[in-house]
């Protein structure tokens, strides 16, 4: 008989009129090329920051919409103000406009990886297998993800929870250039990561996570409007906290809606170290108020009512305002910034069936 | 890696003997095993003397030591894979290790024979880090670190106190699984160690488990003995059962568990379409603890494992002693076995170790 299901992969569905790939740049998008065979059959969305006079060029080929800080502007009106300027925050912009029901986000210093074979890792490919396989938030399998090839729930996994809730959100990870913070980059300026862990896992309900946005998947329709990247940027005091932030308020309403967060593979090749200096200026602030964030978020509760994403938000919002306003006022126009980004959300995003919002396109392909 | 800062003399490797020959097994470990003091418990239910190949710092438990040193009890038995626990009650070390004797040194993805033992030193004696969870793992490996949002209040960690390894070829399936899918065979070596988050519940396997008695040693107790169960993993929980109550009092003692690595090489042994008859009972059992566990808290004021361990038998007897009589007499044991250590941990000097 053959040996287990290692050897057959049953194929992924591509998911290509369904998921759309959103890309913050300042720069250019020549890393692209690379992603080329994994990408192409995807319809990108490119929130362009910075300078909206500067022209970004889009390798030929690709179907793309692409936004600068003008389309936003004029798309948003007043309530553009919740998108950071000067940050890749503005990404979330893109989930916004969105109308696909799965979204990848990568950003644009990070290239294909390879597996310890050599072989290129097709990131998008393996997101898909997470977000589409169930999550096990609420015990602790130790040989990881159960739904993978080769593996399964160990003795002493409950039978009653082995069919696990849906999955909302797929964290990856990166070789090379780690994700550290400032001091960390200071103090070890030449540490690379080259362990290769062939590993997915749930992160368990009630737990918290340092979700990084280079390399992230999300089920739009199940989470979507909880993935606030908050204002970071120009004007504000802070940097480098957009993806912390998103994180921790999916991660909270994810646990209240019974969603599972997955965490591990894809890797992709992080290219580019930024500058640890320049880092340290952005996180300084973030580095003490997190001391008074995480208990807040590691005790925040949402009541029974919210049983949809925006209002978990919206009382999240509410609480952010009240227990966190004394630590800065920056939390009170964060609290305020995620009630604005709620409402932005549900007139670009109206119900099935309800009004429709004529929406005026960025820059098409044809340009 | 850790070696450098313990002393041989620091650790215990605590083998339950469920087979005579023990030959291939010991020689097998033999580059790993030979610098430690090895306890060899024999089941009490396997008869004729051990077969012990030479080299080894080594002394055998037979039942007739158990039977001295425990004395008459009703609620504890020490058979099959149980007799391990008399193993962890003897030792007098810092450390202890242990694991099942159809296992043997696994090798990594480069085809390196890896050394469990360094391994599961390594995990004890660096800090877990049970209230945040980190996505590049174990911070304290070589070539990791904290990633960016960790909150750095939360960088020192705590005490790791167990260090649950895992398993390639026969990987620790239930019976069902394993028979639903007879040939398959864990080939994934997944090179990461990391904390178990506090609060979150998980099977604690003992195939291949080290921990630090100093911190949780009487937390590691024969409790819960199905009927009919045989020698074969499959065909008991009583590590799983063991395992939950330990993770409840490591989360309320802020001390951590870590798992991942070191993994064994597991021999290929017996049926589980055969297990299936007396494993059922097993699987049904867990659905009704894991309410419990989930709810289950314990009072601010205790502080100690063994308190800790006679706080989870009042709970156990309250809340499930009457719904199945298995439970209650897991209770009883617990409370006895809370007795033992404290009697053998009084009397030590008898017992010549």
């Amino acid at each position: 008989m053959a040996a287990a299901a290692t050897t057959t992969r049953p194929a992924v569905p591509l998911l290509k009129d369904e998921l759309d790939i959103v890309i913050p740049t300042i720069r250019n998008l020549d890393f692209l090329e690379q992603w080329r065979p994994f990408f192409q059959a995807y319809h990108l969305i490119i929130v362009q920051d910075g300078d909206p006079s500067k022209t970004i060029k889009v390798p030929e080929g690709f179907d793309y919409e692409l936004y600068n800080r003008n389309d936003i502007n004029r798309i948003l009106g007043p309530k553009a103000s919740c998108i950071s300027f000067k940050d890749s925050a503005c990404r979330c912009f893109g989930y916004m406009v969105s109308k696909k029901k799965y979204v990848y986000t990568i950003d644009d210093d990070c290239f294909v990886a390879k597996d310890p074979s050599g072989k290129e890792i097709n990131a998008l490919e393996q997101h898909i297998r997470n977000l589409l396989s169930p999550s096990t938030p609420f015990f602790f399998n130790t040989l990881y993800d159960p739904y993978r090839d080769g593996a399964d729930f160990v003795r002493g996994y409950p039978f009653s929870l082995r069919e696990g809730v849906p999955t909302a959100v797929s964290h990856g990870l990166w070789l090379n250039i780690p994700d550290y913070d400032a001091p960390t980059q200071l103090v070890k300026p030449l540490e690379r990561n080259t362990r290769f862990v062939d590993a997915i896992m749930t992160i368990p309900k009630g737990t918290l996570f340092p979700m990084c946005g280079m390399n992230l998947g999300f089920n739009r329709e199940l989470i979507g409007p909880a993935m606030y990247f908050g204002l970071m940027g120009d004007g504000q005091p802070i940097g480098r906290y957009d993806d912390m932030w998103a994180g921790w308020c999916s991660k909270v309403i994810c646990d209240h809606l019974g969603l599972g967060v997955k965490t591990g593979l894809p890797y992709i090749w992080h290219s580019k170290a930024s500058n640890p200096f320049v880092n340290l200026k952005k996180e300084y602030k973030g580095i003490y108020w997190q001391e008074e964030l995480i208990p807040f978020f590691q005790s925040a509760t949402l009541p029974k009512e919210c049983t949809t994403v925006q209002k978990c938000y919206i009382e999240l919002a509410k609480q952010v305002k009240a227990k966190l306003g004394k630590v800065d006022e920056y939390f009170i126009k964060l609290a305020d910034a995620m009630v604005t980004w709620i409402e932005a959300w549900d007139e670009l995003n109206p119900p099935p069936g309800g009004k429709s919002t004529e929406l005026p396109n960025g820059a098409a392909a044809t340009k | 890696m850790a070696l450098e800062h313990i002393d041989d003399s620091e650790v215990d490797i605590v083998i339950a003997a469920l087979q005579s020959d023990l030959t291939s097994f010991l020689n097998a470990w033999r580059p790993l095993f030979s610098r430690f003091h090895l306890i060899i418990v024999q089941d009490p239910d396997l008869k004729g003397e051990l077969k012990i190949p030479q080299g080894f710092d080594h002394r055998v438990y037979t039942k007739s030591d158990i039977d001295q040193v425990i004395g008459p009890t009703t609620s504890i038995v020490f058979s099959g894979y149980s007799c391990r626990y008399f193993g962890y009650l003897v030792s007098r070390k810092k450390y202890i290790i242990s694991v099942d004797d159809d296992c043997l040194p696994a090798k990594d993805n480069d085809g390196n024979l890896t050394n469990a033992v360094s391994q599961h030193l390594a995990n004890l004696t660096t800090p877990a880090t049970p209230f945040f969870f980190n996505t590049l793992y174990d911070p304290f490996r070589e070539g990791a670190d904290f990633v960016r949002g960790y909150p750095f209040s939360l960088r020192s960690g705590v005490d790791c106190a167990l260090s649950c390894g895992l398993w390639l070829n026969l990987a620790d399936y239930d019976a069902p699984t394993q028979a639903l899918k007879p040939e398959h065979r864990n080939l994934h070596y997944v090179d990461a160690v990391m904390t178990v988050p506090a609060g979150t519940l998980m099977p604690i396997s003992g195939i291949n488990i080290a921990f630090n008695r100093a911190l949780v040693g009487p937390a590691l107790f024969p409790g819960l003995k199905l009927t009919g169960e045989g020698k074969l993993r499959w065909e008991t929980i009583e590590d799983i059962w063991c395992g939950m109550c330990v993770k409840v009092i490591c989360d309320h003692l802020s001390i951590g568990v870590k798992t991942g690595l070191p993994y064994v090489f597991r021999s290929d042994k017996g049926n589980p379409i055969e297990s299936l008859k007396k494993e059922w009972e097993g699987v049904k059992k867990m659905e009704e603890i894991i309410p419990f566990f989930q709810s289950v808290r314990l009072p601010r004021t205790v502080t100690t494992a063994e308190d800790c361990l006679l706080e989870m038998a009042k709970s156990v007897k309250d809340r499930l002693g009457g719904t199945d009589p298995l439970f209650a007499r897991a209770a009883e044991a617990m409370v006895e076995w809370v007795k033992i250590w404290k009697a053998a941990g009084a009397s030590h000097s008898t017992l010549g170790v």
